[in-house]
């Protein structure tokens, strides 16, 4: 029987305002992690604790946290090319024609994410795809790193001799987490604007992996790299060029804190719409709906389902020059750290739109509840996919190309029956 | 002037501009290469070339070119008229100007002095080719500029504008409700709300309009779509008219960048490549003190705006042009500005190494009316025509002092007029409080509004600039603004905290508010 009735508890693992007056503003009260909580926001190192097998922690009807237990099966990039490779194998074997390849054996619909492999576990693979091109570069990243930390790039096999080392040595050791690697096919045809890189990082939060529902939060926003472009292979030490992420940006001497290299994806829209068409404009944000929904299918099957987890992504996507969209990476713990007045504001109201849905009507939350918010709550959030409702009506409530807007579109019994619409979603 | 006097000096002016124009050789060169054609015969030789311009095309380039020349241009007054009168019929007005120029003339000389920096000179041969290589990345140069001082500040300006006064014009009456409550003092003739919504008829609340009827609650059937298909139209048929026309209830924005160009009347010939090659050059080879100052201005403004900070290379590769741009020279002599002209040191008189110094040399609204282009143009010579285009059609307006219906002294009045005489309550209070209107939104309307609106936004009021051939529509959205935020403007109770309130537009829907000023308010 608890005393103060109706009212949540909340601890968190992550001091940060945006965070706190969110909570403070619904009335919450915070606890300690040892106390009796409803809602605990975790780090990525907490939830790991919570789950893993030794703690045995059980959480009770009335506990809501914001990871799910195995997320890493996303958010981890080897894992997540491992599961998305997996899908479209499952995907081939069945005969679906969302696995349709072209003459030259690329997946149509499902190639979205640039080849890669783990290091060092596929390092004889991954050289014979280099030789295929030996031109090419590739971009190395560590698989438990984050914010650019510890990536480099390559455009030598000589550059990674260390993992042709370790590949020779022993191939059943089990690499730690902290030493494996992915290296990735380098997208050296970003689409530039005003000569400069940018990435896209898009919000994602997902209620229930089975049935998959998730929503797409409006408000996303380019990341721009201070320095031009350039593909010259002189400048592939300097980071500024290349790499996107905030957190190396910020130390540029370009850098400016007002706008922090920021534009909002309305921004973008507009500017493609009126350089490029809206056609073009429209099929590449449907492409990038698309390949959101795709990696979240692929993962679905793995992940646990815990009906105590919500969890809000971020997705770096980056766009090539012929406007095709490339999923980059997906963050379990999206930075919520403001680097502008307009960033905080908008990762403020992040929070908020994501507390509506994943706590209804700020009150004690009770896990068995449907997990179906009334589209009044939503906020800047809007369906992505929601799969019970595309199955037991045949409609799918999904993104309409122009933003803002979401309606029924025209049934897509098409994705789950296998017959892909590819070009819009109706 | 009568009109058919007038009719045959616009006819021949404009046959005057165009004799001799690249678009006179190339319609000769048609009319040549069509004599090999078997439908020109020779008894019909006159009507068969004329058909066969028509049907190829070329007739309507010729209808563009004169429509544009018959917009830019105004319309010729008595013959006998002295060029000063073409400039600016008003002598008062002309002297102002005037001393206005010498004014900043001499800052920018004294600048000169101090700083031991001569206005224009040749730049060493190193540094050529070191500007050559980083001419696509001007932006992240960070040259020492600490001891450039803006030459003026728009509150300088504007203490010119009000210091104006018509010397034949006495009105001796005291400051009341009858009388012009504002800062301008000039009896300039401005429009009010009835002659205003006749001119912008087709704003009005029954006629669709993009940024209104094109929301996401509004099915694409009731409008948009069949908006987009006219555009589509009038784009084949590439008739700048019709496109001027169209563009009035506005551009969808994959059209807006061939509409704007049509209406200028802007192609993008390899002769206007050419020209743009040869300005980059000339500012590879001489430095100009100006270019210091455009550098120092684009780092101030652009460089923090939330949209435009992406094409802040684009925006000195356009401005060092422009400055260099003695064919912006043209325009001169129907604005009421004549430019300081210099020479390269050491080629004093010589006309091949004059540089001019346009008249709002370091307004950081030069800068600003380049940025939005931006986001429709990627490709550096044709930015460059819209945006000089863009400026000798309207943009100079705002930066001389003229009496010009499209001058900013008139849209300063206009805007003081339309809301003493529709908010009398607001403005009386906001002059009681020491926050005369003008003073907030003078630096909206001297912008055109950019870096103050979204750029959707800003985008679809400049179509209607474009459409009505006219700027003072900035001075209707500047009352409109005040309207919409009249409330709390009543409740304040300093200048600081008006400004407070009409600090943030970027969330201004500028269609609805436009509508309901000029349709749905009660006058």
């Amino acid at each position: 029987f608890k005393i103060m009735a109706g009212k949540v508890k909340w601890v968190t693992d992550i001091e940060k305002s945006v965070l706190i007056n969110n909570f403070e503003k619904r009335g919450w009260i915070q606890v300690a992690e040892n106390e009796d909580w409803n809602f605990y926001w975790m780090s990525v190192q907490t939830i790991r604790n919570v789950f893993s097998v030794e703690t045995g922690y059980r959480l009770s009807d009335d506990q809501i946290v914001n990871h799910f237990p195995n997320h890493y099966e996303l958010t981890r990039k080897d894992l997540m090319v491992k599961n998305i490779k997996r899908y479209r194998k499952e995907l081939e074997k069945e005969g679906s024609p969302l696995a349709e390849k072209d003459e030259n054996g690329k997946y149509i619909y499902l190639d979205f994410v640039p080849v890669t492999f783990m290091l060092p576990a596929d390092y004889n693979l991954f050289v014979e795809e280099f030789r295929k091109n030996p031109s090419s570069t590739w971009i190395m990243k560590p698989c438990g790193k984050a914010q650019g930390k510890g990536i480099f790039l390559i455009n030598k096999l000589s550059q990674i001799k260390k993992w042709s080392r370790d590949s020779k040595t022993s191939s059943f050791v089990s690499q730690s987490s902290k030493e494996a690697y992915v290296i990735s096919l380098y997208i050296n045809n970003p689409l530039l604007i005003g000569g400069k890189k940018f990435d896209l990082r898009l919000y994602v939060l997902v209620s229930t992996y089975r049935p998959l529902r998730c929503y797409m939060y409006k408000l996303g926003f380019c990341r721009f790299c201070t320095v031009k472009y350039t593909p010259s292979t002189s400048e592939l030490d300097n980071m500024f060029v290349h790499l996107t992420n905030v957190a190396i940006q910020k130390h540029g001497d370009d850098y400016n804190h007002i706008h922090g290299g920021k534009w909002t994806v309305s921004n973008l829209r507009l500017y493609l719409e009126s350089t490029r068409g809206k056609e073009v404009t429209n099929k590449l944000f449907d492409e990038i709906h698309w390949i959101i929904v795709q990696s979240l299918k692929a993962v679905a099957p793995v992940m646990n389902n815990d009906k105590h987890c919500f969890e809000c992504y971020g997705y770096d996507i980056i766009i090539d020059d012929k406007l095709k969209p490339w999923l980059i990476e997906v963050n379990a713990s999206p930075s919520l750290t403001s680097s502008t007045a307009n960033d905080r504001i908008l990762k403020y109201n992040l929070i908020n739109d994501t507390l509506n849905i994943a706590v209804p009507n700020g009150e004690i939350p009770d896990c068995k509840w449907n997990k179906s918010p009334p589209k009044e709550v939503l906020g800047n959030y809007e369906v992505l996919y929601d799969e019970e409702m595309a199955q037991s009506d045949g409609t799918d409530r999904d993104l309409r190309s122009r933003p803002g807007q979401s309606t029924g579109g025209k049934g897509s019994r098409a994705r789950d029956s296998g017959k892909p619409v590819l070009t819009t979603w109706k | 002037l009568d009109p058919e006097r007038g009719l045959s000096l616009s006819i021949a002016r404009v046959v005057q501009r165009l004799q001799g124009s690249s678009l006179h050789s190339q319609l000769e060169r048609q009319a040549r290469v069509s004599l090999h054609k078997p439908e020109i015969k020779l008894e019909s030789l006159k009507e068969d070339i004329k058909d066969f311009l028509k049907t190829s095309g070329w007739e309507k380039k010729l209808q563009n070119a004169v429509y544009s020349e018959l917009s830019v241009f105004p319309s010729p007054c008595h013959p006998a008229a002295p060029p000063e009168h073409i400039k600016e019929p008003l002598a008062y007005m002309r002297k102002a100007q005037g001393s206005w120029e010498k004014r900043i003339l001499k800052s920018l000389n004294s600048m000169c002095t101090e700083l031991n920096i001569p206005l224009a000179q040749k730049r060493p041969v190193n540094e050529q080719k070191e500007l050559l290589n980083k001419w696509n990345e001007m932006g992240t140069d960070e040259p020492d500029l600490s001891l450039f001082r803006p030459v003026y500040a728009p509150k300088d300006f504007l203490e010119v504008l009000m210091n104006l006064r018509n010397p034949n014009y006495e009105n001796g009456e005291q400051p009341s409700f009858r009388n012009h409550l504002g800062l301008i003092q000039v009896p300039l003739k401005v429009k009010d709300i009835p002659e205003l919504k006749e001119d912008f008829s087709e704003l009005g609340l029954n006629i669709g309009q993009l940024g209104i009827d094109d929301s996401a609650q509004v099915p694409p059937e009731f409008f948009e779509n069949e908006h987009v298909r006219v555009g589509q139209k009038v784009l084949a048929e590439q008739d700048s008219a019709a496109a001027q026309q169209y563009v009035r209830q506005g551009c969808p924005t994959a059209l807006r960048a061939d509409l704007w160009a049509l209406i200028l009347n802007i192609s993008n010939q390899p002769e206007d490549i050419l020209y743009y090659e040869q300005l980059k050059s000339n500012v590879i080879q001489h430095d100009l003190l100006v270019d210091s100052l455009i550098y120092k201005d684009v780092k101030l403004t652009a460089s923090n705006d939330d949209y435009y900070f992406v094409f802040e290379d684009y925006l000195y590769q356009v401005l060092l042009c422009f400055s260099r741009d003695t064919s912006v020279l043209e325009h001169f002599t129907y604005s009421s500005a004549t430019p300081p002209k210099s020479y390269i040191r050491g080629k004093l008189g010589m006309e091949e190494y004059a540089v001019f110094y346009p008249p709002n040399v370091n307004y950081n609204s030069f800068i600003l009316s380049v940025a939005p282009l931006c986001f429709l143009y990627h490709e550096p010579s044709k930015l460059y025509q819209i945006f000089r285009e863009m400026y000798v059609r309207f943009f100079f307006r705002l930066h001389s002092i003229s009496s010009h219906p499209s001058g900013i002294v008139s849209l300063c009045l206009l805007f003081e007029t339309l809301l003493q005489t529709h908010l009398p309550q607001l403005f009386y209070h906001l002059r009681e409080i020491g926050a005369q209107p003008l003073r907030i939104s003078f630096k909206w309307m001297v912008r055109a509004f950019s870096g103050y609106l979204a750029t959707d936004q800003l985008l679809l009021l400049w179509d209607r600039i474009l459409g009505y051939n006219s700027l003072e529509i900035l001075a209707v959205l500047a009352a409109a603004v005040f309207a919409f935020r009249a409330v709390n403007l009543m409740e304040v109770t300093s200048l600081a905290a008006a400004e407070a309130v009409l600090a943030d537009l970027s969330t201004l829907k500028v269609m609805p508010l436009l509508q309901i000023f000029l349709f749905a308010t009660v006058t």
